[in-house]
């Protein structure tokens, strides 16, 4: 059990971070206070240019310099700074958070069709997979992930949340189960443009791993949640496919369901599964994912866990629950529950 | 404290929450009125008594788990599993609610007049007199009395929807879910079946509807002669070959 919620303005109106704050703080219950964080898009706009690299430290002398060499090696550091925290009682730093806003030189990637974003994938998996001490956790152009181990308000506070702004926020509460809780395994998780919250387990990892990593795509976060980030990247950026078929080989109609279809609809849907098979799902789920232009939720087919949508002018909600959306925007209209499986999009208007 | 007692539950954990509805009811109030509710789970949970509960706002999930006696009127929406395990006593919940309604109810009545998410009524059962009662308005989603055991579901598609779940009754054993229009065989769970409604089977629920039109100020009547699918066991032990071998 954990708490999501996630908010997109769709005509890119900027939110502070205190009603996100304040709607996942009433889901406390979903939680238990070993792992709560945010993510705003349109953080930085004054790097916007820039891969905003959030990194935990566990030490700032030696693994630091190792980072910034690398950094160094395939780019440019156009300013770094501590990311500012705000100590709470309750709540032990254990890492200490950086930011790096960079810059790669994307002639050192010639053969690739998105070179900065192959040298910045490719220096988040290097970092993180080389136990050095530090660990990217949020490396998007003009995105922050904000987490820790902690309850939903001490996270907030600690970063004093309510000092960013950003136009979509995703939030989670997590209630770890099957690992156990750390900062890096507080959600969201992040590669590049896309963030993920999640709420469940995803039953199938094992297989969805295997696939993901044969793409170069290497999990290090010790829970399960992180591959979808990687799937969704390898999907939509890598596979060129459009998020609401992203989302459909991630959790697909049930093939009795494809049966019943018009033949066009079965011959895409057969497709999809054969040849995203290994990325389908299982498991019990209710994901929220967003890029710079989107904000995606669905669940899995059977609906094991809860998704509430909610609507109010440009304004798309996506949480666990209704009292949490309502928290954020009392005068939310249309409230709804989505058929399991079924992707509810807001994108950002162009 | 008097016969009526009104509680503003604005930003109030739902702890002291009850705590302060449990002690109206044991100084005898017959009437609490509870403003600005918003995510407070477990209201009026294991309460007893005669007293009614009026919910303004949305309330958090397990609404009136375990209760015994007292009714409660939501005017809201309501989160997942209002009335579960209830034993006796109403809920009526004035717009939708969430996942697992009614979920391993014993006794009593919930009425919800819009819509329920999925598995409706799961797991709800029935003892000699002990026979709950879930009553949807409108619609519910796929695993509708997903293993139910016994009691009356009733799905009345006011809003003119047909029921397109999948896995309806998908492991029943006990109980009758009657929903309105025809249901496709290929919805029907495992250990399903349908049946046409018989004119006995219409007088039988037709006091139940009437409850329920009169909660919300409806006309019971097109309700009532509507057309309907009862929906029962196959076997009352579906599963008795499940686990035994030569």
């Amino acid at each position: 059990m954990c708490g999501i919620i996630g908010v997109i303005d769709r005509q890119r109106r900027k939110m502070d971070g205190s009603a996100i704050k304040r709607a996942l703080s009433m889901m406390n219950e979903r939680g238990s206070g070993e792992g709560a964080g945010y993510v705003a898009y349109g953080a930085y706009p004054e790097y916007e240019d820039c891969y905003a690299l959030h990194v935990f430290f566990d030490n700032i002398h030696e693994t630091k310099r190792t980072l910034e060499a690398m950094l160094e090696q395939w780019g440019h550091i156009v300013h770094d700074e501590r990311i500012r925290t705000y100590d709470q009682p309750n709540l032990r730093t254990v890492h200490i958070p950086w930011r790096y806003f960079f810059k790669p030189y994307a002639g050192l990637m010639a053969h690739s069709t998105s070179p900065e974003d192959d040298i910045v994938s490719q220096i988040v998996m290097k970092i993180n997979t080389a136990h050095t001490g530090a660990l990217i956790y949020s490396s998007g152009k003009n995105v922050g992930v904000f987490k820790a181990a902690g309850w939903p308000e001490e996270v907030a506070d600690f970063y004093r949340i309510e000092d960013y702004e950003g136009y979509i926020w995703l939030a989670h509460n997590r209630y770890p189960t099957n690992t156990p809780g750390w900062w890096g395994g507080a959600h969201p998780f992040n590669l590049l443009d896309w963030s993920v919250v999640h709420n469940g387990e995803i039953t199938s990892y094992g297989t969805n791993r295997r696939y993901i990593e044969s793409y170069g795509y290497i999990c290090t976060m010790f829970t399960d949640t992180e591959v979808v980030a990687y799937l969704m990247d390898h999907l939509v950026r890598k596979q060129n496919l459009d998020a609401d078929l992203a989302v459909r080989a991630l959790a697909p109609p049930f093939w009795d369901d494809i049966d019943r279809m018009p033949e066009k609809e079965q011959d895409l849907n057969r497709a999809l599964r054969l040849a995203y098979g290994p990325a389908m799902m299982n498991g019990p789920f209710a994901i929220v994912v967003a890029n710079h232009e989107m904000m995606v939720g669905f669940t899995d087919r059977i609906k094991l866990r809860p998704l509430v949508v909610g609507e109010h002018g440009d304004r798309l909600y996506i949480s666990s629950e209704e009292a949490a959306i309502r928290a954020m925007d009392p005068n939310v209209e249309r409230i709804s529950m989505p058929p399991a499986g079924k992707p509810i999009i807001g994108r950002v208007a162009r | 404290m008097g016969k009526n007692v009104t509680i503003d539950a604005k930003g109030m954990h739902y702890t002291p929450l009850n705590r302060m509805i449990r002690q109206a009811v044991a100084e005898g109030s017959e009437e609490i009125v509870l403003e600005n509710v918003l995510g407070q789970r477990f209201i009026a949970n294991g309460l007893r008594g005669e007293a009614t509960i009026t919910v303004h706002g949305v309330p958090g999930g397990d609404l009136c788990m375990f209760m015994s006696g007292p009714t409660c009127v939501v005017h809201g929406n309501a989160d997942h599993a209002p009335g579960n395990t209830m034993n006796d006593g109403k809920v009526v919940i004035h717009g939708s609610a969430g996942d697992a309604v009614a979920h391993s109810m014993r006794g009593g009545t919930v009425f919800v007049r819009d819509n329920i998410g999925y598995r409706g009524g799961i797991h709800m059962k029935q003892y000699d007199e002990k026979r709950p009662i879930l009553v949807v308005g409108k619609n519910a989603q796929s695993f509708l009395g997903e293993y139910m055991a016994g009691g009356l579901l009733i799905v009345l598609g006011m809003d003119g929807s047909t029921y397109t779940g999948r896995g309806v009754g998908s492991g029943i054993h006990g109980g009758e879910i009657i929903i309105r229009g025809d249901v496709d065989e290929s919805l029907l769970g495992v250990g399903a079946t349908k049946l046409p409604l018989t004119d006995d089977d219409r007088m039988r629920i037709a006091p139940v509807i009437r409850e329920f039109a009169e909660a919300f100020g409806l006309d019971p009547e097109p309700l009532i002669n509507a057309e309907y699918t009862r929906i029962i066991p196959a076997s009352s032990r579906p599963f008795a070959g499940k686990y035994t071998w030569e």
